[in-house]
């Protein structure tokens, strides 16, 4: 069995965010989806991120440390949000990220963990 | 060309043994390393000794034993496992049997949507028809470092994202086979258009493709489409001899020597439209199929049957509405229903980067005795066209234009459309897809 991490590739300028009343319907729809992965033994963790301007980055400095405000990189997507599964093979994998963009309406990135 | 056995073996045989040794150990590298030992083994061998009876079944069989004594003197643990499944899987080649799911494995693999299509179709080259990395990259005309890094890039997302080595369940195998068809096709279109880079080189492709094509009529013989390519790359290669002059310029339809194209591709790629068009389930490529068996059955170019292509140009563009089709279909108005027809429809399409939207205006402004139209819409056609075959043809007709002035004379004869996929701008190619 291999895990993949299907990210959740968010828009982060250009795209209206959804209404409240789209975003009840969006978490309906992946609390089903996680349901199903569940009951087919797929399940590993997921989980919604808050928006990356509340991310701290902490960068080695020599011996020290140093802290930076701010997600590492300024992008025009971030990951929104996760879930790790652990499927046979990619086209498994594949086929629950499918139900995932069914969803959300967003792009997903498939893509294996090596360990 | 006169081969010898083992080349011939090696070019009929290469993904076969591929397949199966992919099955056996679970590793495309060991795979292909194994089988080029047993090659060399055979190189080696097979002069002295004669070719043995089953050519594909002792290639397997010495490639699987190299595999075991490569996996023996690295005593690792998974090398042991790998080992284990070599010792106990079956082995001679049955064409009924696992074989035939081997190839079709194979082949899913490399053309797995998840790999970009230029990776898909360099992989397939490479695994399935044993073309050589520099082979590949000669026939693409990229440096062979960067086919090299592709292919190894392809093998390592194999492997760390787990692509599956088989055929797809039933539910997916439709969506799976068109993807499998497009990467067959853009290699015969790779091969059949361009004409810069090694010629030889170009024409393996082809060879390549229709081989391809082949076997996937004998996997899937009631699949229309299956049919439909296999048919339409016959009925186009029917014309490889006559499509360039002997200087490499293109030759058009209309103005090919037709005695020379051969007799034997068409007859058997226009059996093979009938075969799929009786099945009533019309696809793109069984409909591009018939557009070319409709040219192949005119003895003179004069004797286009284009009411006919005009329907089938109808038919194509409900399959696939793209303005390139469209632009086709323009092209077949233009001989039914005069120049004028045409130009109406081809000013209508939004297609102005498109090189052959330009040559097509061009040849039909020139029709209209429109010349310093004609010539504006040459020159653009030529700005976007690389291929020199396509250019020299361009150049030659723009020349004319400007030696004639006005008195242009109409010798040049219709722009015959190309078949699909036997463009005569760089474009072209894209019909249909």
């Amino acid at each position: 069995m291999t895990q993949y991490l299907l990210s959740v590739v968010t828009p982060a300028e250009g795209a209206e965010p959804p209404t409240p009343d789209e975003l009840t319907g969006i978490m309906a729809r992946v609390e089903a989806v996680q349901t199903r992965v569940r009951k087919a033994g797929a399940w590993v963790f997921a989980g919604g991120l808050a928006a990356p301007s509340s991310a701290t980055v902490l960068r080695p400095q020599g011996d020290d440390v140093l802290v930076v405000d701010g997600p590492f990189a300024e992008g025009k997507e971030y990951v929104g949000g996760f879930s790790i599964i652990d499927v046979g093979d990619l086209d498994e994998a594949l086929r629950w990220g499918r139900e995932y963009v069914a969803a959300i309406g967003l792009p997903i990135e498939v893509r294996p963990f090596v360990w | 060309m006169i081969r010898s056995p083992v080349e011939q073996v090696f070019r009929e045989q290469h993904g076969r043994a591929v397949a199966v040794l992919v099955r056996l150990l679970g590793d495309i590298d060991l795979a292909e390393e194994a089988v080029a030992a047993a090659f060399t083994a055979a190189v080696a061998t097979w002069p002295e000794r004669g070719v043995p009876p089953s050519p594909a079944g002792w290639i397997i069989t010495t490639a699987r034993n190299r595999a075991i004594d490569r996996l023996r003197r690295e005593s690792v643990g998974a090398a042991k496992l790998a080992e284990a499944a070599l010792l106990h899987g079956p082995v001679e080649p049955d064409e009924a049997g696992p074989v035939r799911d081997d190839r079709l494995r194979l082949l899913f693999t490399c053309c797995h949507p998840a790999l970009s299509s230029a990776t898909q179709v360099g992989l397939t080259l490479r695994l399935v028809g044993g073309l050589t990395t520099a082979e590949i990259a000669r026939a693409f005309l990229v440096p062979e470092a960067t086919m090299a890094q592709r292919l190894v890039r392809a093998k390592g997302k194999i492997r760390d994202a787990r692509i599956p080595y088989r055929v797809p369940s039933t539910a997916d195998l439709p969506a799976r086979l068109r993807s499998v068809l497009a990467a067959v096709y853009l290699i015969f279109t790779e091969g059949y258009t361009a004409s810069t880079g090694d010629r030889l080189v170009r024409e393996e492709l082809c060879i390549q493709a229709i081989r391809l094509g082949r076997q996937l009529l004998e996997l899937f013989p009631d699949d229309p489409e299956v049919i439909g390519l296999l048919a339409l790359m016959l009925l186009t290669d029917s014309r490889r001899e006559v499509r360039t002059g002997p200087d490499g310029e293109l030759v058009l339809l209309a103005d090919q020597d037709r005695s020379r194209w051969d007799p034997a591709l068409i007859a058997e790629g226009q059996a093979l439209v009938r075969r799929c068009l009786a099945r009533n389930e019309p696809g793109p490529y069984q409909v591009q199929a018939a557009i070319t068996a409709v040219h192949s059955d005119a003895p003179v170019g004069a004797l286009t049957e284009w009411g006919q292509i005009r329907q089938l140009y109808d038919l194509l563009l409900s399959l696939t509405p793209t303005p390139v089709v469209a632009l086709h279909r323009a092209v077949a108005v233009a001989e039914l229903d005069g120049p004028a027809a045409g130009l109406a429809l081809v000013e209508e399409l939004a297609l102005d980067r498109h090189p052959l939207a330009h040559a097509v205006r061009a040849d039909l402004l020139r029709r209209l005795g429109r010349t310093g139209e004609a010539a504006t819409a040459y020159a653009a056609a030529l700005a976007g066209t690389e291929n020199a075959a396509e250019r020299a043809f361009l150049q030659r007709r723009l020349f004319e234009l400007r030696a004639t002035g006005t008195a242009v004379s109409a010798t040049g004869g219709a722009p015959s459309p190309p078949p699909p996929g036997s463009s005569w701008c760089s474009g072209g190619r894209a019909t249909g897809q």
